[in-house]
């Protein structure tokens, strides 16, 4: 289908740990453990879960700055996993990744203007000095940011002004398709709202797609779609929007979004609070059955031995709970 | 109830190439016994040096407290000497802090670093105290405590390194507790625990709590009272569910409508706070959040606004346009 920008099939990242010069028991985290969703062209697909699970390691492989262990990620048409080095620089024309810490994903020692032109020249994209400040004005404005903030360092910027940056740089390749990694939740409450606006904004100016990873549900909710829930290398469910927050279907989805803390005491008296019992499973040596069953608040006998299966439990609705 | 902590015009600064930083500003506020209060802002507020500032910890030479008062069961902290100050550090005020990798020592035993301050504050044996930081391990939820002793911080996980870090703060029984962004670093679902786990501990102890936090969801569940912060000073301050209904500072509704909620229909749009966080060798003249505030009037150039009381018993707002302010629903997406 044309309207089909990104597929992920079957991804399998594994890391291995240990050995080597500092010893340790040999081992293999499983960070991504077969993970599929497509990502259609405008749609924004937002990638939850807690630390550790799988989610950031997910859109690196995307972007291929890892190379997953098996699997397939086909975008624009395009087989990343096969191609060399010089392929790849062509197609990440068409893919870029907004980071979560604008503090360190900015080079310290050149200019804002710098930043922003330095993929222009590097790609080709426009040519001559001239030309490349004036587009960089016109990025800079896009963001948000004042042409004069071109002469400036990134330390000189509040961390939502170097967020923009961030913004700008990957806006700068025309991309299709950006990654957005945790890209508020180093910034000040107040800053969010602003660069969630904006991102929504360029969406609608510039017909982007989006994976959209984080771990606070709420702002998932707002910029998202539909919604991919990992745990421990697993996509567990995956549902529109309004399906997942309505009614989600896996215990963990519930449980995640019990937890999160509302700015309302009256409300916050009112709801029922899962709190789940024990931490998450090293990735190292993943329970047997569902890897949720040891924390889960309605595991039966079977979930100790049945892995669950990603299945359409509703129309686009998928869950991967041998209850649901 | 009795006051436990009260706080008198505190002012705080540092020196920096770029001027000095009046990080904390001529600040008041008190805690009763047994009561859990909140302190909530953004980066650069003034919520952790006010914290530190407590406790004697700023770093000196280049912070320094330059006035106001500390009264804690009617003593000035300001005026105690180092040797009585470290008396009440851990002793009669405990302290949890972020980020509890970076505050544990790394090569010390967990058994070791719950013992020391059992044996230099309360005199322990070496016997009593390992009998008691086994006790304490488990008060805290960690199974299989006695095990857990001879273990080092590094073989504990984020969660289970915060459960320690308040049995830690919990073990010489002070009457305070000063939590500074206790769950911040961890997930939300190690959040709730912890924050379980020290509503439980506090109300069963009756220890008070001084919590420092930037998420205004967590002190909604958790705190009787809020002070709200901006640039050093505090803004607003009521109970918990007066100031969530009916917060009467531009600053505090802001923040209340910048951040989308679960519990409410999905809305078009965010409503930020418009502009950048203060510069706090920059400040502007009279009121700090003028500049970013929608309800700006001409005297809040010329004078800084004091807190006073508006609405309920024991809401002070430091807004000029306080009455003005309604908190507005947003239209539904």
């Amino acid at each position: 289908m044309s309207d089909v920008l990104l597929e992920v099939r079957n991804l399998v990242k594994h890391f291995a740990v240990g050995g080597g010069l500092f010893g340790g028991r040999p081992g293999l985290v499983r960070a991504v453990d077969d993970v599929s969703f497509t990502l259609r062209r405008g749609e924004t697909l937002g990638l939850v879960g807690e630390s550790g699970c799988g989610k950031t390691t997910t859109g690196r492989c995307v972007l291929q700055l890892e190379r997953p262990t098996s699997g397939h990620v086909v975008f624009e048409g395009r087989e990343l996993t096969e191609l060399d080095p010089a392929g790849l620089r062509d197609v990440r024309r068409r893919m870029q990744v907004i980071f979560q810490d604008p503090y360190s994903s900015l080079n310290p020692r050149m200019t804002v203007g710098e930043i922003v032109g330095e993929p222009l020249a590097v790609h080709g994209l426009v040519k001559g000095a001239g030309a490349r400040r004036d587009r960089v004005r016109d990025l800079l404005r896009h963001v948000g940011l004042l042409p004069q903030h071109a002469g400036r360092y990134p330390h000189q910027l509040s961390g939502g002004q170097r967020q923009r940056v961030g913004i700008a740089r990957a806006l700068a390749m025309e991309p299709a398709l950006i990654i957005c990694d945790e890209p508020v939740s180093a910034l000040d409450v107040s800053i969010q709202a602003q660069i969630i606006n904006l991102l929504e904004d360029l969406q609608s100016e510039f017909g982007l797609t989006y994976l959209f990873i984080a771990h606070d549900l709420a702002v998932v909710r707002h910029i998202s779609d539909r919604i991919a829930v990992m745990y421990l290398g697993k996509i567990v469910e995956l549902a529109d929007r309004k399906a997942l927050y309505d009614d989600p279907l896996h215990p963990y989805t519930r449980a995640l979004l019990s937890a999160v803390p509302i700015p309302d005491p009256e409300a916050e008296a009112r709801r029922e609070h899962i709190v789940l019992r024990g931490e998450v499973p090293s990735p190292l040596d993943p329970p047997p059955g569902c890897v949720f069953h040891p924390r889960c608040p309605i595991a039966v006998d079977r979930c100790r031995h049945v892995v669950p299966d990603l299945r359409e439990v509703k129309p686009g609705h998928w869950a991967a709970c041998l209850l649901a | 109830m009795a006051t436990l902590l009260e706080v008198v015009d505190l002012q705080t600064q540092f020196l920096t190439r770029g001027g000095v930083v009046r990080a904390v500003d001529g600040v008041s506020w008190d805690v009763a016994e047994g009561e859990t209060v909140a302190l909530v802002g953004e980066s650069g507020c003034g919520k952790s040096v006010t914290a530190l500032s407590i406790m004697q910890l700023v770093a000196a030479p280049a912070g320094r407290i330059v006035g106001g008062r500390i009264l804690f069961k009617g003593r000035d902290l300001l005026t105690l000497d180092d040797e009585a100050m470290r008396r009440v550090r851990g002793r009669e005020i405990g302290m949890i802090f972020q980020e509890p990798m970076t505050s544990l020592n790394p090569v010390l035993t967990i058994g070791r670093q719950l013992t020391e301050g059992l044996e230099i504050h309360l005199g322990m044996t070496p016997t009593a105290a390992r009998a008691r930081a086994t006790e304490l391990l488990a008060m805290v939820g960690i199974p299989d405590p006695a095990r857990r002793l001879p273990q080092y911080p590094h073989q504990f996980s984020g969660g289970m390194r915060q459960r320690m870090m308040i049995a830690m703060a919990l073990s010489c029984q002070p009457s305070l507790v000063l939590a500074d962004e206790p769950t911040t670093a961890l997930d939300v679902t190690i959040q709730a625990q912890i924050l379980e786990l020290m509503r439980d501990l506090s109300r069963r102890l009756g220890v008070a709590m001084l919590i420092i936090t930037h998420n205004l969801g967590v002190v909604a569940r958790y705190a009787d009272r809020v002070n709200v912060m901006y640039a050093g000073k505090i803004i607003e301050r009521g109970t918990a569910r007066e100031l969530y209904a009916n917060p009467r500072h531009p600053y505090t509704l802001g923040l209340l409508r910048s951040v989308p909620r679960l519990d409410e229909p999905r809305r078009a749009r965010l409503d930020p706070i418009e502009g950048q966080p203060p510069d706090l060798t920059r400040l502007p003249s009279g009121c700090a959040f003028r500049v970013r505030c929608a309800f700006r009037v001409e005297r809040c150039a010329t004078e800084v606004p004091p807190l006073r009381p508006i609405g309920a018993p024991g809401h002070v707002s430091a807004c000029w346009e306080a009455e003005r302010l309604t908190r507005v629903k947003e239209p539904v997406a």
